[in-house]
């Protein structure tokens, strides 16, 4: 019996509402088709209907409504899809905009809304009393993986997550702003005029999809003589003409954090029926304002009392937002339960609109005076000094029981809505994420800021500030400016309570729910006291109590004043729980932005990749940088694509790309001295022309880095870092040159990215460079191993050196970075048609592991001094100082059975070792065993024709030609401690 | 042999931008990065034909080349390819460090109405022309990477970054200048 | 996210362009070579860790690039100021900041920072 498509629902009231009735949207709940009026939320349009009942209860099942018409919503929280990639759980009804073909759907039912299984789980509600989970699973032990785990799993969170990709995309922006006004209601209105008359850049920002905050519901609030809802939009026009200010709406301020930055979130297309494709889902605002203002309003409670959670049971604000700006009735026979004045103006409004009101029922013995005096003029029945303690229906509230207080005998009355009011709480919320501190106002049982912690003031209702002419005054003082601008207020408001109502107490077992998303009771709380929680922030846990998606907006001083109650202590002394970011959930998608796919990070590639690639490289990650790894011929797999490159380069020659390793032009007059301060080698001796393998140590004296340095003149070295280590060693420079050594004339200068470095190595690696190379001799006798040159190759300014990282005849050509490519063709173009191969990150592993070089970071871990390292040699003996000088000489660092770097090699030759492999001397001794230290590398050298390995190890250098074991789950290797040259011990061939 | 070498652009075939925002790889320059004491301003200054600017966050044009301040004893010259301001520096005849990064860096001209917010995109400073005026320029951060930013009219900047976290800006700018244009 | 005015760049920026460089006022010994190993542990290993006012350093990395000093309260997170590297500690600047720091290193316990509301 789905509603015709024109049935905008039985409860719209004709007249009544902001919404153009002629602009209408088809929507889906539970598979069923209704209409609603454009500007709807899912809430009113499904009310519209006389839909009250949404979903089920997290513990107990129980049928749940809508309790609010905003953003505190506890309750109603439904799956929302726009198709199939596009499904949101969790989204609260009252904040869902309607938009034409939108499916809308229940949570936490099985199999249905109306039956449901799990509300099972409330005749079972003694066993999930407060705490439950902490004592319920705790034995048997062997129960918790099959049963346990499994049945918290399934029972705990609403809704279910979405499985596919998100193929919206989010954006982010940083702003800068001198006033940034949270909330767009009177009070933040007015304060943007008058801060916008002052010249200021401003920030208006309002959560809802329209400004006017309260003046939403309240229909009967004049500024300047005209309807407040009415002024706030002409306002807000004004406001947006401005150069100087920029509105949002339907943006959230989420997180108000250190040194006045603002986190905001827009959501610009959730409302929108079909958005434009380049349109972000939601856009996250990452806002820098010198000055904050709060006008952040206050938020309705609800009343403590039996039964309080059956739906058609709501806050009396929002049964008024849905009357006056929808134009949808809650019910046709409305119940009143309240102790503030405020829900009588509710009263009002319904009865107005042709609403039977059942009654008035108050708690208060003396309500306010004009509000009763309304009352009774509209011939609306009010029973003061009486309360509502319980309610009837099974999926929708159908009467209450009042009593008169301290009463025994009630009076059923039958409703079909009961609307409630326990008062106003602030929403201080950002003010104490900004840090600042709250004071307790115990006249009007709230809290209220005190002490500021930032360049921020708050105004209106969330400063305690509900008079209209109050609040505009502050307004305007709070924008600097000067306005002439009056308000008033149809009523004063009096009363409100915190707490559990009549027949809710101590000696009442009933279900009057303080916290609905959690299912947690007014008896939850008093038994968390009973059990030993003194502290708020223990009763919080234990109970879960404002632990919800919500964070306890309705619920947290009901709470609060329950246990303040129980603990016997005033409630400043018990305190509030903190607030904390965010204000309301805020998507994954929102606060990764533009972080996803090719942006997640940037990939950095050498200039010479995309010619790789065509060669068929394949790539590894080093840090960012994609390097080429291996080059696989058809039908080779990695290990013998890289058999065969170890064995051309020795043979004949290789060509690899050395772009990624770190560069640092260090230049002046003091460059040398410099060096000599932060590498254990000197470098003055050094003559302009030549190389020198360079190692760093830390003031610790371990190894930090290494790299070779070329002298290009007396005032000028090319320092080379390792690939990852480039940033930090130019940061660690740079920290010595500022800040300990800034007498010295020298500047440092990355320049990593200026070359793009071509090594050729091998035999016949003079022979291919030769013809490309102008203006240099570089025979043997002329540029001998570790020369360093400026010249020219193919024309271009090149930086040649000579130096090998594989113990071969080599050479790095560095070309400016943009002629990389085609020089690198040219070179690769001769090599290949000599014999040589293109050879990758693998097979440079593999050939300088057969020489003994060691590589920082793998064979060191920031444990590991030079002499460790077999690098002693590299630490100047001469020098009166230098970063390490000391650390090295610590008292653990020379002491005898340190690791030392050496060479294994397994008993079987094909046996490989595990790189991480830890190292015994007994295999036979009891675990645990004596480790004697660990596999740094470890390798298959096809130039050996055998498994190859470096490691740490105790007392290494003393154990040469011992046999050690390493244990692994299912054997045990044994292994003779060597040198860690494996290939050409006498070194002849570097100097080919 | 040296005609035969040519030039590969770190962001060849690169283009985009949305119907508020332009985005153009720049042509090749010259750049130095050059460093020199506060007392040796003078000298290099007159070596290179326009005045080092000495106030943070500005820059200096003249003769065509820009000279951009990026700290205080730093600054990123940019001129004409082949401008010869390497050998211009080393006239100097004072104690400097001139380092030739024409190489390193790469640049993306950003322009159009939503210039500024297509970079708010990933950058976080304040962009207003008030904070940001035409000329002015700073080292900053770009989402994950790092750039300098030079604002070359009211609504055009340029984009200096190292060349292989060139696509990755560039991509960002993208995403920037596609919701620098939405309608909001 | 922190807003750190960088005294050479004279301009307050997001602590998304600085990285943190540890304590500050740890000169490093003109003879180091020569100190003992209780002199070289103070030195390099350890440090005071204060809660409230801090002195450390902070680079302008993705910025001007210069190393800088900063009094800091890490209780409140604020900068009182920044100086140039080189400079000596310098005191800060109000008696009340001082007295108003004081006070808050008595906050000891996390019920008192977390739970507590005048």
């Amino acid at each position: 019996m789905s509603a015709s498509s024109k049935d905008l629902g039985a409860f719209r009231i004709k007249g009544a509402g902001r919404h153009t009735p002629a602009r209408t949207a088809r929507f889906t709940f539970d598979g069923k088709s209704y209409t609603a009026m454009e500007g709807d939320t899912v809430a009113s349009a499904l009310l519209a209907h006389g839909v009250h009942v949404v979903g089920r209860s997290f513990k107990y099942h129980r049928p749940r409504g809508i309790l609010s018409a905003g953003p505190e919503e506890p309750n109603a929280l439904l799956d929302v899809s726009r198709d199939a990639g596009r499904r949101q759980p969790n989204v609260r009804a009252t904040v869902q905009e309607v938009f034409d073909g939108v499916k809308i759907a229940s949570q936490n039912r099985w199999p249905s809304l109306k039956y449901d299984i799990g509300a099972f789980n409330d005749l079972l509600s003694p066993f999930f009393a407060a705490g439950f989970y902490y004592k319920t699973f705790m034995w048997p032990k062997e129960a918790w993986h099959k049963l346990y785990e499994p049945f918290i799993r399934r029972a705990a969170g609403l809704g279910e997550a979405p499985r596919e990709e998100d193929p919206d995309h989010y954006a982010n922006r940083y702003a800068h702003c001198d006033v940034l006004i949270a909330g767009a209601g009177v009070a933040g209105l007015t304060a943007a005029l008058s801060a916008a008359a002052t010249g200021a850049s401003v920030f208006l920002v309002d959560e809802q999809p329209e400004v006017g905050g309260a003046m939403h519901f309240d229909a009967a609030a004049t500024i300047d003589g005209v309807n407040g809802y009415e002024w706030a939009q002409k306002t807000a026009a004004r406001l947006k003409a401005m150069p100087n200010v920029t509105v949002l709406t339907r943006t959230t301020v989420f997180g108000y954090y250190n040194h006045g930055f603002v986190g905001l979130v827009e959501r610009v297309t959730d409302h929108v029926a079909r958005p434009g494709r380049d349109l972000p889902r939601e856009r996250l605002w990452q806002v820098r304002a010198k000055r904050v203002v709060l006008a952040t309003g206050s938020i309705e409670r609800h009343m403590v009392f039996a039964n309080n959670d059956r739906p058609g049971i709501m806050l009396a604000s929002a049964a008024r937002t849905f009357l006056n700006h929808h134009g949808v009735a809650v019910g046709k026979k409305v119940g009143v339960y309240t102790a503030h004045d405020s829900a009588y103006e509710a009263a009002f409004d319904l009865k107005r609109a042709g609403v039977s009101i059942a009654a008035i029922v108050d708690c208060r013995n003396h309500p306010g005076d004009a509000v009763l005096a309304e009352a009774r003029a509209l011939g609306i029945d009010v029973l003061t000094g009486h309360s509502v303690v319980n309610t009837s229906g099974r999926l929708r509230v159908s009467s209450m029981s009042v009593v008169r207080n301290g009463g025994s005998n009630a009076r059923k009355v039958a409703v079909d809505s009961l609307i409630v009011s326990a008062g106003w709480t602030p929403s201080v919320h950002l003010f104490s994420q900004s840090r600042g501190k709250l004071r307790f106002d115990e006249q009007n049982q709230r809290f209220l800021p005190d002490i500021y912690a930032q360049d921020c003031v708050s105004i209106g209702a969330c400063n305690g500030t509900d008079n209209l002419s109050d609040l505009i005054d502050e307004a305007i003082a709070a924008g600097g400016g000067a306005l002439a601008l009056s308000g008033e207020n149809r009523f004063e408001w009096t009363g409100g309570m915190i707490g559990a109502a009549e027949g809710a107490g101590p000696d009442h077992v009933v279900k009057a729910f303080v916290d609905f998303q959690h299912d947690v009771t007014a008896k939850d709380i008093r038994l968390a006291v009973r059990e030993g929680m003194h502290s708020i922030e223990h009763i919080k846990r234990f109970t879960t109590n404002g632990m919800a998606s919500d964070q306890g907006k309705l619920s947290n001083m009901h709470g609060l004043a329950i246990a303040a109650e129980m603990l016997g202590r005033p409630i400043p002394k018990v305190g509030l729980t903190t607030f904390r970011a965010p204000y309301t959930p805020v998507t994954y998608g929102t606060l990764v932005g533009h972080s996803r796919g090719d942006l997640f990070d940037p990939a950095r590639k050498t200039p010479m990749h995309a010619l790789e690639a065509a060669e068929g490289a394949e790539f590894e990650d080093v840090g960012n940088w994609k390097r080429a790894w291996y080059f696989p011929k058809r039908g080779e797999d990695m290990h013998a694509a890289v058999n065969r490159e170890c064995r051309t380069v020795r043979e004949a020659a290789g060509v690899f790309d050395a772009s990624t390793l770190g560069k640092i032009e260090v230049v002046g007059p003091d460059a040398a001295q410099f060096l000599n301060l932060l590498y254990t080698n000197a470098w003055d001796t050094l003559k302009p022309g030549k190389c020198r393998y360079g190692i760093m140590t830390r003031e610790d004296g371990f190894v930090y880095d290494d790299g070779v340095v070329g002298r290009l003149a007396e005032d000028r070295f090319h320092v080379t870092t390792t690939t990852g280590g480039a940033p930090r060693v130019l940061h660690h420079m740079e920290d010595y040159l500022q800040t300990e050594f800034p007498h010295l004339k020298v500047w440092l200068t990355s320049t990593t990215e200026q070359w793009a470095v071509i090594a050729v190595q091998g035999p016949k690696a003079r022979e291919i460079i030769q013809p490309f190379v102008e203006g240099l001799d570089i025979s043997n006798e002329a540029f001998p191993h570790m020369s360093v040159a400026e010249c020219k190759v193919m024309g271009v300014p090149a930086r040649l050196f000579r130096m090998s990282f594989t113990g071969e005849l080599g050479f790095e050509v560095n070309v400016p970075a943009d002629y990389g490519p085609a020089v690198w063709k040219a070179i690769w173009e001769r090599a290949e048609g000599m014999g040589a191969c293109l050879y990758g990150t693998e097979t440079m592993h593999v050939l300088r592991a057969e020489k003994g070089y060691i590589i920082v970071g793998q064979d060191t871990d920031g444990t590991v001094t030079p002499d460790d390292a077999g690098l002693g040699w590299a630490v100047s003996k001469k020098k009166a100082d230098f970063v390490g000088i000391r650390g090295l000489k610590r008292p653990d660092l020379i002491r005898d059975g340190r690791k030392q770097l050496v060479g294994l090699v397994t008993n079987r030759p094909s046996d490989m070792l595990e790189e991480g492999a830890q190292i015994v001397a007994d295999p036979n001794q009891p675990k645990p065993m004596t480790m004697l230290g660990h596999v740094t590398s470890s390798y298959w050298s096809e130039n050996c024709g055998r498994s190859i390995a470096m490691a740490l190890v105790a007392d290494g250098r003393a154990r040469i030609g011992q046999t050690l074991y390493v244990p692994m789950s299912d054997r045990t290797i044994a292994v003779e401690v060597t040198d860690m040259v494996f290939f050409d011990k006498e070194g002849g061939r570097i100097h080919g | 042999m040296a005609d035969l070498v040519s030039r590969s652009l770190p962001l060849a075939g690169f283009h985009g931008g949305s119907a508020t925002v332009r985005l153009e790889a720049a042509p090749p320059a010259e750049r130095l990065s050059l460093r020199v004491r506060p007392e040796d301003v003078g000298a290099l200054s007159g070596a290179l034909g326009l005045d080092l600017p000495t106030k943070p966050k500005t820059s200096v044009s003249a003769n065509g080349r820009t000279a951009l301040w990026l700290g205080p004893d730093e600054w990123l010259v940019i001129g004409d390819v082949n401008g010869g301001l390497m050998q211009a520096a080393a006239n100097s005849g004072t104690p400097h460090s001139a380092v030739d990064v024409s190489h390193r860096n790469t640049a993306i001209l950003v322009s159009g109405p939503g210039a500024a917010n297509a970079i708010n995109a990933g950058c976080p400073q304040d962009l207003s022309l008030k904070a940001f005026p035409v000329g002015a320029c700073s080292r900053t951060i770009f989402g994950k990477v790092e750039i300098v930013l030079l604002r070359t009219a009211e609504d055009a900047f340029r984009v200096e970054v190292w060349r292989s976290f060139s696509d990755y800006a560039f991509g960002l700018l993208s995403e920037g200048a596609r919701d620098a244009s939405a309608a909001v | 996210m922190l807003l750190i005015h960088c005294p050479y760049c004279e301009e307050d920026r997001s602590e998304l362009e600085f990285r943190w460089a540890g304590e500050a006022h740890i000169a490093r010994p003109e003879n180091i070579a020569a100190i003992t190993d209780e002199e070289f542990a103070e030195y390099f290993f350890l440090r005071n860790n204060e809660k409230g006012l801090t002195y450390e350093r902070w680079r302008h990395i993705h910025g001007c690039g210069r190393f800088f000093n900063a009094a800091r309260d890490t209780v409140s997170d604020k900068f009182l100021m920044t100086y140039k590297a080189g400079l000596p500690k310098q005191p800060i600047p109000t008696a009340e900041q001082a007295a108003a720091i004081a006070e808050e290193k008595t906050v000891e316990t996390w019920e008192a920072t977390e739970g507590d509301a005048r």
